[in-house]
């Protein structure tokens, strides 16, 4: 067994270890903190295909910013894990039925001969100076540049509608509305009353005397 | 050499995984979204495969518009969890029938 086949094996192990903690875990923070180790795992996977720049993306911005977004939001809600909980296993047989013939279908026709994937040749060792990232960039600036922008524009509506959605005005805050301020009058603001003036009254003998017989 | 077999095998795995997890997971909405972002990984992991044994980069720049896609999805996903935590105090999916009045 070579040295990179090991190193699959290992990481596959691990990436289906995480993957079945991350679906069972009864504390939703365990499952996000599982769910970080398959991304590092599969970004190890990936770096095995020669995938360079989409490991380094995946571990950026997946284990940096999605995964942080859901530890965060998980760990501002106070969740009811018993309620939520009743009733885990109850879905387990029809879950293991559909999951496992999906499994078996699949596996059948990738392992079976008709597709002939088996005997796929490994790809010849690129050249020293290929660079990954340069060639993904050369491709996303020329055949795929449309859909680049259209991507762009995605994840700009993801920024409104994130924002649009959680912000909200507190009740007992102030604000000021510059175009009402702008357009008062002096009669709006100060009220000029005629009264006498008179003498203040006497202030109020001390409580101690009064007390004393 | 890896075999191309042992990835598509592996990322097939790992989407049976995920489907159990969204059945089991059915009232919890977080762990309904981690099992889709798992799903994602697995889909990911074959389009990568089959990119390096193809020897084409153009599935490497599906995987590229896949995450960013994947991304904007789980922000709104989780904007929309927050506003419902907000208004029922709940994240339970049984809980969601409330919303009606």
């Amino acid at each position: 067994m070579s040295f990179q086949l090991a190193v699959f094996y290992a990481f596959a192990l691990i990436l289906v270890f995480a993957a079945l903690r991350v679906i069972t875990a009864r504390n939703p923070v365990h499952a996000s903190l599982f769910l970080v180790l398959a991304f590092v795992t599969a970004a190890g996977l990936w770096m095995l295909l020669e995938a360079e720049f989409l490991a380094i993306t995946l571990v950026l911005v997946y284990v940096g910013a999605v995964m942080v977004l859901f530890l965060f939001v998980v760990m501002m809600l106070d969740i009811n894990i018993d309620r939520i909980r009743e009733g885990y296993w109850e879905y387990l047989v029809p879950a293991l039925v559909v999951a496992g013939t999906m499994l078996a279908e699949m596996t059948l026709l990738l392992v079976g001969r008709s597709l002939r994937l088996e005997g796929m040749p490994a790809p010849a060792a690129k050249a020293e100076t290929y660079s990954n990232t340069k060639e993904l960039g050369r491709l996303i600036y020329t055949q795929y540049v449309y859909a680049f922008e259209i991507a762009s524009v995605i994840l700009l509506v993801a920024i409104v509608a994130a924002i649009a959605l959680t912000m909200r005005r507190r009740k007992d805050s102030k604000y000021q509305d510059p175009a009402r301020q702008v357009v008062v009058r002096r009669a709006d603001r100060v009220r000029i009353v005629a009264m006498k003036s008179d003498k203040p009254a006497a202030p109020a003998a001390p409580a101690s005397e009064q007390a004393a017989p | 050499m890896i075999p191309l077999t042992h990835y598509l095998v592996l990322g097939a795995i790992l989407f049976a995984i995920s489907v159990v997890g969204i059945f089991l997971n059915k009232k919890n909405v977080i762990i309904l979204l981690m099992a889709i972002e798992l799903m994602l990984l697995a889909v990911n992991t074959n389009f990568i495969a089959f990119s390096h044994y193809l020897q084409d980069t153009s599935g490497q720049i599906f995987v590229f518009f896949i995450l960013t896609v994947a991304a904007a999805e789980s922000a709104i996903g989780l904007a929309i969890l927050v506003v419902l935590f907000r208004t029922i105090r709940s994240i339970n999916v049984e809980d969601i029938g409330r919303l009606k009045n």
